[in-house]
């Protein structure tokens, strides 16, 4: 039986990676992730990690070195956070490109300028179409957990791509809460013992990364990606449910709550999404039949599925904690509002800006969506689709 | 042509030497030409050619490759020559 201990969730996210043992971590920290690797050098100190750590100069050097440990043939993981994540997007393309299996925990964190450094979504959605499978916690159990999962993911023969587990700055990865771990050994004989494919270091069949692929041959690439990417969201739920089997806890594509027979439906990732649960909580006690989704497989986009579990809904609050600047809708927003372009019937449809550079989301945000909400589901009238809450008038 | 059902996931080359058939000699706009009188051997075009595109045998410099000889011109700048006269003289392609 696992028992419950008290961790914050770059704890977790360190724990996870001394499980999973990799064979090489470069690294080059950063706040709100430093801790991950602070407390994962320590276990390697320790001797309970037998991984060589490359303390790089740069989060790009820390990708490449990265890059070329995974290619030579070991599990490679690391973490960052921010502006870490924006100087890496160089190499996460050709860490995908070259479909090497790199784990990396994100303590999701604002991009500057202005400065800034608390949680916030804009470095995971500037990495957005990376090529990378991202995947998204409300908490440090869900870190954990994910972070687990993802070895077996990107590692899974028939996917082998780079994942990014993110978990939101400070909120999420300095706050303590309580938590299970998994047992040290089941959780190692889950994640299991690395395959490399391809290895650089196996001399007796040599092989070449990184060859140069012009206008004859880059499309085929390409949609050789884009097909694996479409075996992620099967490879995540298979995962998921030998998971379940050990801890109970239970994964899907994203998480529905209270979904099935709502009427109007929040749509909100990572820590955000816990006080929007408590709120729905509340409007359903006053009888209010509100929802909530929270997207976990956030790359690939499981756009059918997603579209499946809300096109029931008279009216949709997708809720962004990141803006994409040049006068389009939230991240989010976009891929919610594709998900349901295909399906026959349609929520009318908002997007609420919140919580930017690590602005308070309070419950009376949540309170005052779901009252539009109902609104709309009564008249159809939206006075304006987008719209920065929290935000001084 | 391999379709995108073919092709080795992320690119990998799995077969060694393969690049010998990947021919870049197309790509030329200048092209060196070797004037054989004014050379001395000592191999300078060799050393700083970044396409292995000046055969050697038996330590005596021979033909280009033009197979691959991309005609950046670096051989042509290297080049002593003899008695100031450049053994390797960049010419347009089409001539
Ligand atoms: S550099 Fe000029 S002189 Fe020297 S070997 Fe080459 S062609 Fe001959
Ligand atoms: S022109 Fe450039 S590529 Fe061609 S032989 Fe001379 S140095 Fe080599």
């Amino acid at each position: 039986m696992a028992k419950k201990v008290a961790s914050t969730g770059n704890e977790a996210v360190a724990n996870a990676m001394r499980i999973a043992n990799p064979d090489v971590c470069g690294a080059y920290p950063i706040t709100p992730a430093t801790e991950i690797m602070q407390r994962f050098t320590s276990f390697v100190s320790n001797g309970k990690a037998k991984t060589e750590m490359v303390l790089a100069e740069s989060e790009h050097s820390a990708m490449s070195a990265c890059i070329g440990a995974a290619a030579a043939g070991g599990r490679v993981a690391t973490a960052t956070a921010s502006q870490g994540l924006a100087l890496m997007w160089e190499m996460l393309f050709i860490a995908s490109g070259l479909r090497l299996p790199i784990v990396m925990g994100v303590a999701n964190r604002a991009l500057a300028a202005p400065l800034n450094i608390h949680g916030d979504h804009s470095d995971g959605m500037g990495a957005r179409d990376c090529g990378w499978i991202h995947l998204y916690s409300e908490n440090a159990q869900e870190a954990f957990d994910n972070m687990l999962m993802a070895f077996r993911i990107a590692e899974h023969m028939d996917i082998r791509l780079p994942v990014m587990v993110g978990l939101d700055g400070f909120i999420t990865s300095h706050s303590i809460e309580t938590m299970e771990y998994l047992d040290d050994e089941t959780a190692a004989k889950f994640v299991g013992e690395y395959k490399a494919m391809k290895p650089l270091l196996d001399i007796k069949n040599p092989v070449s990364y990184g060859p140069l692929i012009l206008t004859d041959m880059y499309m085929e690439y390409r949609k050789a990606h884009d097909e694996v990417m479409k075996k992620v969201p099967g490879v995540v739920l298979e995962i998921a449910a030998e998971y379940e089997k050990l801890t109970g806890r239970k994964y899907g594509l994203f998480e529905t709550y209270r979904l099935e027979d709502a009427e109007i439906a929040v749509v909100v990732m990572s820590s955000a999404a816990g006080t929007t649960k408590d709120v729905v909580d509340a409007y359903r006690d006053k009888g209010v039949k509100v929802g909530l989704l929270k997207p976990r497989l956030f790359r690939p986009c499981p756009y059918e599925q997603l579209g499946a579990a809300l096109k029931h809904c008279k009216a949709v609050a997708v809720m962004d904690r990141a803006d994409c600047f040049g006068g389009s809708y939230g991240p989010l927003f976009q891929d919610i509002a594709s998900a349901l372009y295909t399906q026959p019937t349609k929520p009318v449809m908002i997007n609420k800006i919140y919580g930017l550079g690590g602005r308070d989301y309070m419950p009376d945000q949540a309170e005052k969506t779901i009252d539009e909400l109902i609104q709309i589901a009564k008249d159809g009238k939206v006075k304006s689709v987008k719209e920065y809450i929290g935000v001084r008038e | 042509m391999k379709t995108w059902k073919e092709v080795n996931p992320g690119a990998v080359v799995t077969e060694p030497g393969s690049a010998r058939k990947f021919k870049t000699g197309s790509w030329r706009a200048n092209k060196p030409k070797w004037i054989e009188e004014n050379c001395i051997h000592c191999l300078l075009c060799w050393v700083y050619c970044p396409d292995m595109s000046i055969k050697v045998k038996d330590g005596k410099r021979e033909a280009f490759d033009y197979d691959f000889c991309k005609g950046c011109g670096l051989c042509a700048l290297e080049c002593p020559g003899k008695k100031g006269q450049k053994a390797i003289v960049m010419e347009q392609e089409d001539k």
